[in-house]
């Protein structure tokens, strides 16, 4: 890893310890400005903790860290002033008025009211809250409340904006109005970095993302590069009626694609081409319940990786 | 104080501004309610019977010692439940710390605040105590940072050891079984020397004693420099002691 003074975040053998717990077991990364940097992985493989090291919240326990240029053990006040940070739970002030919450974090970073007053107008537009700015926080939706919280993070103009499972607990709709919000963060030139156990959010927004389980990291890359690299253009998804359908089907499956992933519910075939697939598979008289040929994705590179799929 | 915990005391200060009506109207009728029963209720009785309490008419005795015992609840409750209400069922403390902030200007910002509310609640019962007859020296003014010190230094070991806290289950027994009996046997209502002899040295070892006998001694314009100083530095030192306990606690909690 080349040392240069533009990387954002720069980690060598980051490691973080609970007691006995080691939730982040030594991890190699690099975020550069401007870019969206990802970290995927499940619940419990060690992302929200790699974020709160970042965000200067939580101490490193071993290993290098430099975000901004400076460690955060001295530094951490300083680093915080230019980073936006949106935490996995809504922390905002539910009993204020949606203007008071950003005029609160703001005083927070020490901005002078007028500077407050500016940003909010244009933040609550960038959130689609102006019509609401008067009112309590508390009866907003869930959607809204992510959003107060994302333009509450911007408030200080940060060089990176940290997202921790961004759209988790969202319903579909206020998820891709999201996905859009952060979408143009990003062409604006925000830095973003998000964890998120959602390939399909990792896809949408992360330009770069590292792959985490069990405290460590298993790939990195482009999400284009890592489904090439690790998984195949196509995949075809067999569905059986029962786990005996489906172990009897497994030895007349052999040779029909690159390779062949038997999971808990289907079988996973990667090949280049999914329907000459489909075909063979058929005329090797094996008739699941259903059939489907799809693009590999980030779940394909996840479960080559670890042997796991992202929901366990 | 460093600038950062202002940013807290101004955050407090605008949730209050939301509620304050509330806080005022208690901070007056709390002692218009209290010195009417006691004061004067309780105090014409004693007065009857021909007794002073410690040498003084029972409203001048019980009025310090109510404003003190008013000054540690208010600090008491701030200390307790507002800290769950930020570190865990609201989370407001995380997002104080996610910025410039560090734990211990939360903490100490907090601090501060409940500072000034018990100055507005000490205050309130120094005025209606004066006008009510409970208050004969000019040097009563200074019971009100008596008062002050006496809850901050509940505040600080309090809200230090609610940081450690997960659940709140044991917020009412702190209430029940510590802050109630203190309020009761502290010389607030009647002298500890009335106390049977084993209790003595418990009341004399609890801070709001040492606050009621500042508070009195102001109200009353009696000072006996040996025994201020005395009163000062024990409360002091449980501030302190407090305060120390508290950065280390708030910083594991929020930064751990």
């Amino acid at each position: 890893m080349a040392s240069s003074p533009e990387a954002l975040v720069e980690a060598r053998s980051l490691t973080k310890r609970f007691g006995r717990h080691v939730a982040v077991d030594g991890v190699d990364f690099r975020i550069e400005r401007g870019e969206a940097f990802g970290f995927l992985g499940p619940n419990g493989a060690g992302k929200s903790s790699t974020m709160r090291m970042i965000g200067c919240v939580s101490p490193v326990t071993s290993g290098e860290l430099r975000v901004l240029g400076m460690d955060p053990a001295g530094d951490g006040p300083r680093i915080r002033a230019r980073l936006g940070v949106v935490p996995q739970e809504d922390t905002l002030d539910t009993e204020l008025t949606v203007s008071d919450n950003l005029t609160i974090y703001g005083r927070y970073f020490g901005l002078s009211r007028t500077v407050i007053r500016e940003r909010a107008d244009e933040l609550l537009e960038f959130a689609k809250l102006t019509e609401r700015r008067h009112d309590r926080v508390d009866p907003l939706s869930g959607g809204m409340k992510r959003r107060l919280t994302i333009a509450r993070a911007l408030i200080n103009r940060p060089e990176a904006l940290l997202l921790d499972e961004p759209t988790t607990g969202l319903d579909p709709q206020a998820r891709h109005l999201l996905w859009e919000r952060l979408y143009r963060l990003k062409q604006e030139g925000v830095t973003l970095v998000l964890t998120t156990h959602y390939m399909e959010e990792a896809e949408q927004l992360c330009d770069r993302l590292v792959i985490m389980d069990r405290g460590r990291i298993a790939g990195e890359g482009t999400p284009r590069d890592l489904v090439a690299r690790h998984a195949t253009r196509e995949v075809v998804e067999l569905r059986f009626r029962s786990a005996s359908d489906l172990r009897a089907a497994l030895p007349r499956l052999a040779g029909v694609a690159e390779r062949v992933e038997p999971l808990a519910d289907r079988v996973l075939a990667y090949t280049g081409d999914g329907d000459a697939t489909a075909a063979a598979i058929a005329d090797n008289g094996v008739h699941p319940a259903a059939i489907l040929v799809r693009r590999g994705t980030l779940e394909d590179v996840f479960l080559v990786l670890t042997g796991r799929t992202l929901e366990d | 104080m460093s600038t950062a915990a202002l940013r807290v005391v101004e955050r407090e200060a605008r949730v209050f501004r939301r509620l304050w009506r509330g806080t005022v109207f208690s901070a007056f009728v709390t002692p218009v309610l209290f010195l009417a029963a006691l004061g004067l209720g309780l105090g014409g009785l004693v007065d009857e019977g021909g007794g002073r309490v410690a040498g003084l008419p029972y409203l001048v005795f019980v009025t310090p010692g109510l404003l003190a015992a008013t000054a540690m609840q208010t600090a008491a409750g701030d200390a307790l439940w507002p800290v769950m209400v930020g570190t865990k069922w609201a989370r407001t403390f995380h997002a104080m710390v996610a910025t410039p902030l560090r734990p211990r200007d939360v903490y100490t910002g907090l601090m501060a605040w409940t500072a000034l509310r018990t100055t507005l609640a000490a205050t309130m019962f120094l005025i209606v105590g004066a006008a009510l007859g409970g208050v004969p020296s000019a040097w009563g003014l200074l019971a009100v940072p008596a008062a002050v010190l006496c809850g901050s230094a509940f505040f600080a070991p309090l809200a230090a050891y609610s940081a450690t806290q997960h659940t709140e289950v044991a917020f009412p027994l702190i209430m029940r079984l510590g802050v109630m009996p203190l309020f009761l046997f502290s010389g607030t209502f009647f002298p500890v020397d009335q106390l049977p002899g084993w209790a003595q040295p418990v009341a004399l070892a609890s801070p709001l004693w040492h606050g009621v006998e500042l508070a009195r001694s102001a109200t009353t314009g009696t000072f006996d420099g040996h025994s201020v100083i005395g009163h000062v530095l024990v409360l002091v030192g449980v501030l302190a002691l407090g305060w120390y306990a508290g950065t280390c606690s708030w910083t594991r909690r929020l930064a751990g």
